[in-house]
Parts: structure tokens; C-alpha cells; sequence
């Protein structure tokens, strides 16, 4: 029942790694050749010009992530990955989403946008761009609001995450 | 003045230790090259016939020696003709540094004469490579490629080196690290001293235990330890291909090796026992067989260096991550002795009754007896390596050793042709020793050109060839599951390996019959400048018993013929000890 859920859930990943060409490579090909499932990945550097840090978001039972983090840790470049789930973290995406809107339309949506506090970043004769920062949770319910008017094109970038207070993620 | 990196390169080389560097030149490794010929007093670089052998040599270097064996190859081609070697070495977890040309780095990714994504086409089978960008950061890096290959669970390293990286000058005095500081690689070397704790009470608690040790035994030297264990606690020893040698053979305790082609009493203890002690193995398919079904009754305790290996394919009670001698070392400080009286009294029962056996009285040369016969000759003291199938199991089934170290053999990826150049790099690394190779006709055909590379350097290794003119293992599966359609398993047409041994400048020798056999060894012993082929044509019809089928159980075990009526019993006593055990 509830662990069961637990079992098939998405846990998101911090993983450290030296920022060096190729990391990413490596980090897919591990993905890729152990068929993990990757639903989504971000990557940039931190402060430290020296490090970057990932942030994945993989499916699978416990057993799974398991065998994930432990390969993961094997890989020299890896220099730590932690396991977030559950955990009281700041988790962010944005997406940008281009919706179909009539002129007369345009209040309503902006009405939305405004309750989501999103921002319009493109109005069009007949369409309109949103830019939306939240949870996952958040972003999927301006999308089933947006519905009706007709999505043209949604594009949605990797989660990322931070631990709160002094702890590291 | 300055020297360029290719001068540093072989700089750290020495330093690192390397005496011998296998591979082939090419336009890509010119520096280096020219550095190596002015070091040619310290460092030798043989030369091979095709960068494939130059791999399996440096493994079969690293095998037998516990050094980092190095192959150096040039870029495109030559790069990726170490690709099989490679991914045997990642599979077997040897320590093996692949020092590569490429294109000089304008070029890269611009398809330029004899350019290939080495470390991409590397990456999925090395532990780590490295694409040199700078030539300041090659020292540092060719010192990191050897620890890496060296430590923790150890791996092929490959460096690829670009053309005008290896021209680059830099200062006379250019340091060379000291230390290999890596934050990224930190490798755990104690076992959990809870873990521990447990796996001693589950010791000190079990009725029926059994040791199942694998290379990691090998890989952390833990011979002595694994002894101490099994003799202070009484435990019967099961041991992997990866781990023949590691605990010896005729050793009363010694049940064997274990899996698809193991003994009765090392598949019958493994699946019977009460608490499985795994020290240094990963539960392969080769042993496990169905791993659902795989030792179920039994307690489990884990002792490997490599935590993702831990739970990876059976679920274990106790999990000690750690070096294999050191961990040993922290049980013995707290076992008491003790005994199994009647639990070693069952699996020495299924020993005597369920022997490795086969037709003694046969007319035809059975490969059984080339086996038996070189191991009397050579009082069991040779260093073994053999290629893969049928020769392959027939030489760990019939071969006794007693030593880690002394059976060389691609378990992991199961490679056809390792065996010879293999035994090449065996021989270079124990110059004084006696190296036998057992290969097959098949295996023996895809990397028997390396006969030059043993003829030049006078290797006296005596080569014996199962000749059955078939692709041996793969007629046995025809002959079992295929009602013996032979698609493509006839080597007819095998060249006269007599002829092709001359023909490089090596020795051949010819065996038809069993009374020609230990004569024709006899002379093939006496030679100590070339290596000598013994061609000998055994019976093809002859099959590698016992066999319990991939994915199959213990209860499917096929016996030799002769026992065959026995397995009735055997299934009897499974039955009885299932239920003894719900």
C-alpha cells in the first residue's frame, strides 16, 4: 500500500560530480547500458568552477535506486550522490508554455497567470507564452488549466533541488 | 632545453614500474615511440601482430603477476583492435593501463586519417579513461590511470593521448606528482565492524556452511586468510574459475569448482548449506544458475570491494563492503574454532561418489587425459592459461593448482583467442616459470598469429590444442538442445597447426592416439627457446560433464554417463534436505 508507492516512486538524485568533459557522457552511457530510467536531468556548474552538479530524477523500485546510487558512486568522476526523496528539500522547474489565445481570451489566462504568479514573456496574434517557476506539482496544474485553450508547445527544464538550512544536498 | 610529454610519458612509465609494454606503433605514438627507443635499456616494447594480442598479453601479464599490465596501441585502427581485450580485462577486473595516439587535438571530431572516439568507444569497458587535452596534465593523469587500474576493484585504464599533446616541449624539471589524490575515487578497505560482528555470530551459529570465493580472493591476496578460515571453522571451499588456485586443490576441504560446469559436491554444498560465506565473487549467472533459486535455503553473507555488486543479483543477510584480506583478518581476530562433523562427512560423501569422471577405456585421445597427463608431468606446478570452451573447462575440471595465480583464464566475458597471447604475457611476467596453454582449435585460429611475438622473444610455451575440428562448446549445446544440427560449428578445413607452428619458426608436434601423448609431452617439455604446439586430436564427440543448463538448477544437473544412475539419489537427498530445511 503506502509502501508499495513508496517502491514505484521517482526519487530525485543530487549527484556531485568534477567538472570535466565528458561527465555527462559517462553518467548517460552508465544510464543507458544498465537500463535505468532517466525521466529527467539537469546539469550545470556550482560556485566552485571545479564541480558540477546534476540533479536526476529516476524510476524504479528500491532495489533499482539502489544499484543506481551504488554505480553512480563507482564512477571516478562521481564525487557524491545523495538521495533526496522524501526529504525536506526546495525542488524547482520551470517550463514555458505556449498557449492558443483569442484576443478576448487574453484576461482570463492573464488572470491565471497572475493567481500562478507566472509571467507572460510572448503575446502573439492568436497565441500567448507563459513562464512558470514552481514544484512539479505546481507546473502540472497551470498545465490542466491551460488545457482548454489548447497547448501548442511546452517546454520544461530538469528539476533542480537544494536542501534546506546549513544542509549540504 | 625541454622535453616533450612523450619523454615524460615514459618517465612516469619507469617510475610507475612497467618493464614491458605490448602494442603495435603508428603515426598517432611516434613521440612516444622515439621516447621509448631512448629507454629501451629499462623499458622493452614488444612488438605483436595485431593490437587484440597486445591487450590479451598485457592482461595475461597483469593475471599472473599482480602488476598493471600496459598495451600501447595508435590511434583509429589500432585503438580500437584493443576493444576486445579491453572489455576482458573490465569483465575480470584486471589491472591493465591501454596508453593510446589520437589525432592531434585541431582534429578532433573532424573524422581525420585514423581518428576514433577512443574513449568513447571505451568508456562502457574500462573502469576510467582519459582524453589528455594539456600536456601539463599528462603526468599527473598517466599516475592516476595506474592507480585507478590498481586499486580498489581493479580495471583497465585507458589514456589517449593526442599527437600534438605528445610533441609538446615542457620544462626539463617539469614535476611529476608524488601522490595520486583523487576526491572523487575513495575506495573502502575495512569492513563495517557491526557487519562483521554479524557475519562471526552466523558463523559461529551455522550447522552446514560452505565458502564460495571468487577473484576477489585473488585480486586482495587473501589465500592465507580464506585457509585459516575454512580450517579454524571447518568450512568445505567452493571456488569460481576467477579463483582456481586461490585455495588448493587437493586440500581435503577443497570441494572444487562451483556452477554450470562445477563439481557435484561443490553444486550440491552451495545449494544445501546453511550459510553461504561469498568472499571476493558476484554471484554470476555461470554459478548461480536461476539465481531465485539459487542457495535458497541459505543465510548469506557478502564480502566483495565493490558495494554495487553487493545485492546486485541475489539479496544477501549480511553485506561487508571492503577488502576481502583485511575483512577476513577482522573475523579471524573473533572466530572461535569449531566443527561440522557430519556436514563435511556429506560433502566428502558426494565427492567420492559424484567424481570428475569419464571414459578411461576408450580407444579414442580423450581431452580428459591430455589434461591428467601434462598435470603429471608438470607435478601440477605450471602456470596454466587457457582459451574458452570445452578446453576451457576441461583444463579447470583436470588441471589441479594450488597456488592464486597459477590458472589464467577469461571468465567474465569468455573470450576466444585470449588463451594464447594470454599465456605470452604470462610467460613475460615469470620468465622462470613454465607456461602451458590449453586452447582449442577454434579460439587458437583467432589470435595464433602471435606465434611471431613468442618465436622472436623465445618463449618456450608448450600450446596444446583440443582439436576436435569443431567449435567444441557450441557442438555440446547443439548436440544437448538442437538435436545436433551443426549450423556452423565444423571447422573442417582447419589448417595442419604442425605446419603453422613451423611455419613461424616454432615447434609443432602432432598427438592421434593416447599412446602418443605422453611421449610427444615428454619431448615438447625438453624445449626451452621456441614455443611448441601440440596438436592433439581428441574424440569430438566428448562433452563437459556435469552440466546444469543456463538458467537451470541443481536439480537439472546433467551427469557424466557413468553416474548417471545415481541421480536419482541425488534428487533424493535435495528433496530431503528442502524439507528438512521448511
Amino acid at each position: 500500500m503506502a509502501s508499495e508507492r513508496k517502491s514505484q516512486q521517482l526519487h530525485t538524485l543530487s549527484v556531485i560530480v568534477e567538472n570535466r568533459p565528458g561527465v555527462l557522457a559517462r553518467i548517460a552511457g552508465l544510464f543507458r547500458r544498465r537500463g535505468f530510467n532517466i525521466e529527467s536531468l539537469s546539469v550545470s556548474t556550482t560556485d566552485d568552477p571545479t564541480i558540477s552538479r546534476m540533479t536526476i530524477v529516476v524510476g524504479g523500485d528500491d532495489a533499482t535506486i539502489e544499484q543506481i546510487t551504488k554505480h553512480l558512486n563507482k564512477l571516478v568522476d562521481v564525487i557524491k550522490v545523495q538521495d533526496h526523496t522524501g526529504e525536506d528539500v526546495v525542488e524547482r522547474e520551470l517550463a514555458l508554455i505556449k498557449v492558443s489565445c483569442e484576443p478576448e481570451q487574453r484576461n482570463e489566462i492573464l488572470n491565471l497567470v497572475t493567481i500562478f504568479r507566472a509571467s507572460i514573456v510572448d503575446v502573439g496574434a492568436d497565441t500567448m507564452m507563459i513562464e512558470i517557476t514552481g514544484t512539479e506539482d505546481k507546473i502540472n496544474a497551470m498545465l490542466e488549466l491551460l488545457r482548454p485553450y489548447g497547448i501548442l508547445e511546452v517546454a520544461r527544464a530538469g528539476k533542480i533541488i537544494l536542501a534546506r538550512g546549513s544542509k549540504t544536498t | 632545453m625541454g622535453i616533450n610529454a612523450a619523454e615524460l610519458l615514459v618517465h612516469v612509465l619507469i617510475e610507475e614500474g612497467v618493464e614491458v609494454i605490448f602494442g603495435i606503433p603508428g603515426g598517432a605514438v611516434l613521440e612516444i615511440m622515439d621516447a621509448i627507443y631512448h629507454h629501451r635499456d629499462k623499458l622493452k616494447f614488444v612488438l605483436t601482430r595485431h593490437e587484440q594480442g597486445a591487450a590479451h598479453e598485457a592482461d595475461g601479464y597483469a593475471r599472473s603477476t599482480g602488476k598493471v599490465g600496459v598495451c600501447m596501441a595508435t590511434s583509429g585502427p589500432g585503438s580500437t583492435n584493443l576493444v576486445t581485450g579491453l572489455a576482458a580485462a573490465m569483465m575480470d577486473s584486471s589491472s591493465v593501463v591501454a596508453i593510446t595516439g589520437q589525432v592531434a587535438t585541431p582534429f578532433i571530431g573532424r573524422d581525420a586519417f585514423q581518428e576514433t572516439d577512443t574513449t568513447g568507444v571505451t568508456m562502457p569497458i574500462t573502469k576510467h579513461n582519459f582524453l589528455v587535452m594539456s600536456a601539463e596534465e599528462l603526468p599527473r593523469i598517466v599516475k592516476e590511470a595506474f592507480y585507478i587500474a590498481r586499486t580498489g576493484r581493479k580495471g583497465p585504464v585507458l589514456v589517449d593521448i593526442p599527437r600534438d599533446i605528445s610533441r609538446t616541449k615542457l620544462d626539463d624539471d617539469f614535476p611529476i606528482p608524488k601522490e595520486v589524490s583523487l576526491r572523487s575515487y575513495k575506495v573502502t578497505l575495512k569492513g563495517h565492524p557491526l557487519m562483521v560482528k554479524r557475519a562471526a555470530e552466523l558463523i559461529a551459529s551455522c550447522t552446514k556452511p560452505t565458502l564460495y570465493i571468487g577473484g576477489g580472493v585473488v585480486a586482495s591476496e587473501a589465500s592465507e586468510e580464506v585457509r585459516e578460515l575454512a580450517e579454524r571453522c571447518n568450512i568445505p571451499v567452493v571456488y569460481t574459475l576467477m579463483a582456481k588456485g586461490a585455495f588448493p586443490d587437493n586440500h581435503p576441504l577443497c570441494l572444487g569448482m562451483g556452477g554450470m560446469h562445477g563439481t557435484v559436491a561443490a553444486n550440491m554444498a552451495l545449494n544445501t548449506c546453511d550459510l553461504l560465506i561469498c568472499v571476493g565473487a558476484r554471484f554470476d549467472d555461470r554459478i548461480t544458475g536461476n539465481p531465485k533459486e539459487f542457495a535458497k535455503m541459505a543465510k548469506k553473507i557478502h564480502i566483495d570491494i565493490d558495494p554495487s555488486e553487493i545485492g546486485k543479483n541475489v539479496k544477501v543477510d549480511v553485506p561487508i563492503v571492503g577488502d576481502a584480506k583485511l575483512v577476513l583478518q577482522q573475523l579471524l581476530e573473533i572466530l572461535q574454532p569449531k566443527r561440522h562433523d557430519s556436514w563435511i562427512e556429506q560433502v566428502m560423501d558426494w565427492k567420492r561418489n559424484y567424481p570428475l569422471t569419464y571414459d578411461r577405456s576408450s580407444e579414442m585421445l580423450k581431452p580428459q587425459y591430455v589434461v591428467e597427463v601434462m598435470a603429471k608431468l608438470t607435478g601440477g606446478s605450471a602456470i596454466v592459461v587457457t582459451d574458452v570452451g570445452q578446453n576451457q573447462m576441461w583444463a579447470a575440471q583436470y588441471y589441479p593448482c594450488s597456488r592464486p595465480r597459477q590458472f589464467i583464464s577469461s571468465g567474465g566475458l569468455g573470450t576466444m583467442g585470449f588463451g594464447f597471447p594470454a599465456s605470452i604475457g604470462a610467460q613475460f611476467g615469470n620468465p622462470n616459470e613454465l607456461v602451458i596453454a590449453f586452447v582449442g582449435d577454434g579460439g587458437f585460429q583467432m589470435t595464433m598469429y602471435e606465434l611471431a611475438t613468442a618465436v622472436i622473444h623465445s618463449l618456450p610455451i608448450k600450446v596444446i590444442i583440443f582439436n576436435n575440428f569443431y567449435l567444441g562448446m557450441v557442438k555440446q549445446w547443439q548436440d544437448l538442445f538442437f538435436g545436433s544440427r551443426y549450423s556452423a560449428t565444423s571447422l573442417y578445413g582447419n589448417p595442419d597447426f604442425v605446419k603453422v607452428a613451423e611455419a613461424f619458426g616454432a615447434v609443432g608436434y602432432s598427438v592421434k592416439k593416447p599412446e602418443e601423448l605422453q611421449p610427444t609431452l615428454e619431448i615438447a617439455l625438453e624445449v626451452k627457446d621456441k614455443p611448441c604446439i601440440i596438436d592433439c586430436w581428441i574424440d569430438p564427440d566428448e562433452h563437459v560433464y556435469p552440466m546444469i543448463p543456463a538458467g537451470g538448477t541443481i536439480k537439472d544437473i546433467i551427469l557424466p554417463p557413468q553416474l548417471r544412475h545415481r541421480k536419482q539419489k541425488l534428487l533424493e537427498q535435495l528433496a530431503a534436505a528442502y524439507a528438512a530445511a521448511a
